[in-house]
């Protein structure tokens, strides 16, 4: 604001050695763990096959979901003596760039998603021609064989959705507010006409999940807006936290309930402020895409019989949360 | 030449080529009252279309709403004055909540020595910021361009790199969380109503900005460096310190929000802020801060925030369909920029009499 804060500052930064020794005296309790936990490291005492498989996903970078797939994909490939190609790219056009990426550069097999299948049709197809066999997963359920992939791994969104709605429903769910994070996603909108199918009085709203405290603001809005809302479902764990916040705020009694999880979100649904997460296993995604590919290079193997491998919707609630937040905490679930 | 007649001009005319502004047009003349006027529209409209709208505890939740994009706002829309843009703002409050976090929980450090270390790593940014623009002469929008891109990249690199993942973990069990999760991201009760202590901490910013601005030897550089900068530099306006000063006041107030956003949340998502730095300068430009610089006021751009804040949080109170909501911003801003432009023109013209 002023040129003395220039000057000022640059003594600060002098001193940033003194507080980082001073920081090293101030222990903390609560922080890391003294021995953390490798995620996703375990045995690699499998076979040494060598093969080398691309994984290419829609990722937008810096959402924890995807930290998963990873997670599933790299074990799988450590067992197997895999090397693993992970890249990704929001823009179908790039992303169909990355598979002929991986065609050009030889690979011996490709797990994608296809959340825009027609914009990935040309270029699963130049891997097929070159003969190298394609796997999908997380999205695509309903295109992956049109296309030209042989195996599909990953959950049913309007399944899960409506099992989302038919449970509220159970539970006594009149009015629902459903949360898309994300404009414009097929896959999140097809969740939330699944719980419209539930309850029909199940009304969307958009906000922004790359900034917490507008998401909090607009749903502290929404709810004294519509007192009605009995039930909350959220499409992502980090925005199931900003609901809770924002259900705190408007004092409100609804209910929430979530898709996906984290550390967090895991807990909360320990402590009884979630009432259940629908997760479709995305460590599970990544690990079955990488392992189904190594199969069916080495001994041939097709997984599904033709159809579709789902891996959820898997509900998560106070009856199984013991078992799985040390999961969760581990970054596998 | 022997016309000697010529009378010589009668001097009636003091008044004749002075412009004399009533007290209406010199009010008008103020950055902020376009801003205010539609404001003010705007406020009305949503006071009739939604009901919800119509209580305190609403009010209260739009300012707050208002108060996370109003800080920032604060020091962007002065950078503007001073002629620069900060297209980096909207990262570096992640970044300084990231860099709080990931230092204190992997070394098992007091929050509040993280805390400062974090604010002296963001004022070192602003300050390379600055440092560029004036070192180079390339314009801000690139350099900015730039260290968006760095720290984008650099906050889910480094965040996947320490902690494994691209969230920060929970800080909320560490030392020093309850001091500053008081000082950043508390709240407390007025009768039925929760204040956000940000919203404290917004009007504190606007006022000390706004009295920056108007009452100092340091707000009158400010304008002159918006305005002229050779100018400026010409009489004796210490042009580099004073851009130099700008970003990193832009810095202070991301690391101010960054530890709200940090406290409040307890983790962080390493890819969030991104999209924000556009809102700051939509709140500044909205409240009559000129794009060019030179012009501008900090209650303009408070009153900016506000109209955002208010906007996007009444589309919800009156129960539109949220698939129209960017539609509905779009069009809520197009008519305040619009107020705004025409009642400067109101103001500007000359009055001759």
């Amino acid at each position: 604001m002023t040129p003395t804060r220039t000057r000022k500052s640059l003594t600060v930064a002098a001193g940033m050695a003194t507080a980082a020794a001073l920081a090293l005296a101030a222990c903390s309790s609560g922080g890391a763990p003294a021995s953390t936990a490798d995620a996703g490291s375990g045995s690699g005492a499998g076979d040494n096959s060598g093969y080398t498989f691309a994984m290419v996903t829609h990722e937008t970078p810096g959402d924890t979901f995807w930290d998963k797939i990873k997670a599933g994909a790299t074990q799988a490939a450590k067992n197997s003596g895999i090397t693993l190609k992970y890249s990704n790219d929001p823009d179908p056009a790039k992303q169909a760039t990355l598979i002929q990426n991986a065609v050009d550069s030889k690979v011996d097999g490709i797990a994608t998603t296809l959340a825009t299948p027609d914009a990935l049709a040309g270029a699963v197809k130049s891997a097929n021609d070159a003969g190298i066999p394609v796997v999908a997963f997380n999205s695509g359920i309903d295109q992956y064989q049109q296309v030209g992939a042989k195996m599909y791994f990953g959950s049913d969104e309007n399944l899960a959705g409506e099992a989302t709605g038919k449970r509220i429903a159970a539970a006594g769910g009149k009015k629902v507010l459903c949360v898309i994070q994300a404009a414009g996603s097929v896959a999140l909108e097809a969740r939330c006409a699944g719980v419209k199918k539930g309850i029909p009085a199940t009304e969307n709203i958009q906000v922004n999940g790359a900034d917490d405290p507008s998401v909090v603001s607009a749903l502290q809005a929404k709810l004294a807006q519509d007192s009605s809302i009995d039930w909350i479902v959220t499409l992502g764990a980090p925005i199931a936290l900003d609901a809770l916040k924002a259900m705190d705020a408007a004092s409100s009694k609804a209910k929430l309930a979530t898709f996906d999880l984290n550390v967090d979100a895991a807990q909360a649904i320990q402590d009884g402020k979630i009432q259940f997460s629908v997760d479709q296993q995305p460590y599970v995604q990544g690990y079955l895409a990488i392992q189904s590919l190594y199969l069916n290079k080495k001994n041939g193997n097709d997984i599904g019989g033709g159809l579709a491998v789902l891996t959820g919707p898997s509900f998560v609630d106070s009856k199984n949360i013991a078992v799985i937040l040390p999961f969760a905490k581990n970054n596998t679930r | 030449m022997s016309q000697t007649t010529k009378t010589p001009p009668s001097a009636p005319a003091e008044a004749s080529n002075r412009v004399t502004l009533g007290w209406s047009n010199r009010l008008l003349a103020r950055p902020e009252v376009g801003a205010l006027v539609a404001a003010i529209v705007i406020f009305v409209f949503f006071l009739i279309v939604a009901p919800a709208f119509r209580s305190p505890a609403s009010f209260f939740t739009v300012l707050y709403q208002s108060s996370t994009i109003g800080i920032v706002a604060v020091a962007v829309g002065m950078l503007m004055i001073g002629g620069e843009f900060d297209l980096s703002a909207g990262v570096i409050v992640t970044t300084a909540g990231l860099v709080n976090a990931m230092f204190c929980y992997q070394l098992g450090i007091n929050l509040i020595v993280g805390a400062v270390l974090s604010l002296v790593f963001c004022l070192a940014i602003g300050f390379l910021n600055g440092y560029l623009v004036v070192r180079t002469g390339i314009p801000s929008f690139l350099i900015t361009l730039g260290t968006f891109f760095v720290l984008q990249g650099a906050n889910l690199g480094v965040t996947k790199l320490v902690t494994g993942s691209v969230s920060t973990p929970n800080i909320n069990q560490m030392d020093g969380y309850k001091t500053l999760d008081a000082i950043f991201a508390s709240s407390f009760k007025i009768g039925s109503v929760t204040v956000e202590i940000t919203v404290l901490w917004w009007f504190l910013f606007v006022a000390l900005s706004a009295f920056i601005l108007q009452r100092t030897k340091i707000g009158n550089w400010i304008y002159a460096v918006g305005g002229n900068a050779d100018s400026a530099r010409a009489v004796g306006v210490p042009v580099k310190a004073v851009k130099i000063g700008l970003f990193m006041s832009v810095s202070f107030l991301g690391w101010f929000v960054g530890m709200h956003t940090l406290y409040k949340f307890d983790t962080l998502q390493a890819g969030n802020g991104i999209g924000n730095e556009f809102l700051y300068i939509i709140a500044a430009v909205v409240g009559g801060t000129l794009l060019t610089g030179g012009y501008g006021n900090a209650i303009g751009v408070a009153i900016g925030a506000f109209i955002f804040g208010m906007t996007s949080l009444c589309i919800v109170y009156a129960g539109w369909d949220p698939n129209w909501f960017r539609a509905f911003l779009g069009v809520m801003l197009l008519l305040a920029v619009m107020v705004n432009l025409y009642v400067k023109k109101l103001s500007t013209a000359r009055k001759v009499g």
